[in-house]
């Protein structure tokens, strides 16, 4: 896989990809799924979100993806304050990360291929130029022998691998994974923690939310604990 | 694979993203009405021009004889200085026979003999140039002759204000049709929206801009209103060639003559169809992502 770093590590939080300062969210007036959530993570760095169901990962993580605003505090991304990004510069932000969603959204009318494919085409290349890159990150997930099936035909392992694909096929800053070890085996799992590990030492910031405390331990990665809404450790 | 072999790219949208069928049919016969109206609204015009061309060659002279003069010597004496006026191609002083001919459909034989009829002369004018009512007066003036032109002005602006009145009906048919079609096109585009509102937030998330994503749904919609906008014309063409082979140049009836041109102003509908569908869908799909779909 010729992935290559696009910037060097960067410890200072003033170059952090991520930076939160007093960010809170919640859809219901009355309860906050997150509070005063305070979050730095450097460029190059590999950070597990671990927590009990309900603890906010997902939505924190939305927040990242900027699927949401937050109701209080701010939000960095990339060194740019991204709180209340207009819709118009959202694709900018998007295609500087890779998402790995836990429902995969991966889309079923499409080939394994062209699922892949989808970033690069949305960020205007041609399917000649990156036809190549497509194939080997199929061939490195090990689905490079069904690029041309379509997700439905796909087991949820090998769907979590489609959707780890194409979250990494831009080389993006950024990495966001929910759950992404949710559906496989422990084999896989850590196969998978391989993947990301390799992409991470590539320069790539890592966030993997999980509930898997004990794959957290074992990636040697920062852990963070999220519970009631609130960092309870490891944030910065 | 076959697609990969030759660069070609699959449609982002799922095929038939919101049921189109029925919206293909609506604007097959949308598009088959505003052809209708469009080309009644071109065979009225061409009755009225027709009609009012007929009656801009033509005026009426009614004399009244002088003291001492018959009636059908004043005629003729009309008939004779309206031919020596520049404009006009031929006077001719009709006679009682053929006044009481017109007349006898209306009044019957039995009156006739004890009926006043005026004496008038039938003007054909030059249509290149024809002479005005009031030429035509001041020659019957000089010449001293009694009389009052009728240049069928009142008729010729009552046939033009009702082929105005039919082709601005025609233009309202137009309208309301492309609005139908326009508004069938947004529905269409929120139910699909709707329908893939997965596809749509997995393309934002990965990047896309809300342009593009509209851009995908003007793209569907803009083929699929072309395609039937298509058909709709086809099918208004071979109606409109049937009743042009049947009834000739003037169709079905006098008041809506058809011509074969007539099926070249029917060629544009696929293309306006499509241009109503392609902003519509835009606008739509722009403001729905703007709402957060």
């Amino acid at each position: 896989m010729s992935v290559q770093p696009r910037r060097a590590y960067q410890s200072d939080s003033a170059t952090a990809t991520v930076r939160l300062s007093g960010v809170g969210f919640g859809y219901a007036a009355t309860h906050r799924t997150l509070q005063d959530v305070n979050l730095i993570l450097p460029a190059g760095s590999f950070h597990f979100l671990t927590g009990p169901s309900g603890a906010g990962k997902s939505t924190l993580l939305k927040l990242l993806t900027l699927a949401e605003h937050p109701l209080t505090g701010t939000l960095h991304l990339f060194g740019e304050d991204a709180t209340m990004v207009p819709r118009r510069a959202l694709p900018a932000f998007r295609r500087r990360m890779g998402v790995v969603f836990q429902d995969f959204r991966l889309l079923d009318h499409l080939s394994a291929f062209d699922n892949v494919a989808l970033p690069l085409r949305l960020a205007g290349g041609k399917q000649a130029d990156h036809a190549g890159d497509v194939e080997e990150m199929l061939d490195w997930v090990g689905l490079g022998d069904r690029m041309d099936d379509r997700p439905p035909s796909f087991s949820g392992g090998e769907k979590q691998r489609l959707a780890i694909a194409r979250a990494v096929i831009t080389k993006p800053d950024l990495i966001l994974a929910d759950e992404p070890t949710g559906s496989v085996d422990a084999v896989m799992a850590e196969r998978l923690l391989k993947l990301f590990q390799s992409l991470n030492r590539l320069g790539t910031t890592v966030l993997i939310a999980s509930h898997d405390e004990a794959l957290a331990r074992r990636s040697g990665a920062n852990v963070l604990r999220l519970e009631g809404g609130q960092l309870t450790g490891g944030g910065s | 694979m076959i697609r990969r072999l030759f660069n070609m790219r699959a449609p982002l949208l799922p095929r038939d993203a919101g049921g189109e069928a029925w919206l293909a049919g609506l604007i097959a016969v949308l598009c088959f009405l505003a052809c209708l109206a469009a080309v009644g609204a071109v065979s009225a015009d061409r009755a009225a021009q027709g009609w009012a061309r007929a009656l801009r060659s033509e005026a009426t002279v009614q004399v009244r004889p002088r003291v001492g003069e018959t009636g059908a010597e004043a005629a003729a004496r009309a008939a004779q200085t309206l031919a020596g006026v520049e404009g006009v191609d031929e006077a001719e002083a009709m006679d009682r026979k053929t006044a009481e001919a017109l007349l006898r459909p209306w009044v019957g034989d039995a009156v006739l003999p004890d009926l006043p009829i005026p004496y008038l002369v039938t003007v054909r004018l030059d249509p290149a140039a024809p002479a005005s009512a009031v030429t035509l007066g001041r020659a019957m003036a000089e010449a001293g002759l009694d009389a009052t032109v009728d240049d069928h002005s009142l008729w010729r602006s009552e046939v033009e204000r009702s082929a105005g009145l039919i082709t601005l009906l025609a233009a309202a048919a137009f309208l309301l049709t492309a609005g139908a079609a326009g508004a069938a096109v947004a529905y269409a585009t929120r139910a699909g929206m709707a329908a893939q509102s997965t596809v749509v937030d997995t393309l934002s998330l990965n990047g896309a801009s809300d342009a593009a994503i509209a851009g995908l749904f003007q793209a569907r919609y803009g083929l699929l209103a072309a395609g039937a906008g298509a058909v709709g014309a086809v099918i208004a063409m071979g109606l409109v060639a049937a009743l042009r082979f049947l009834g000739g140049s003037e169709g079905v009836t006098p008041a809506l003559p058809l011509a074969w041109s007539d099926l070249l102003i029917l060629s544009p509908c696929p293309l306006l169809a499509a241009t109503v569908a392609v902003v519509v869908a835009r606008v739509t799909a722009l403001a729905r992502l703007k709402r957060g779909h």
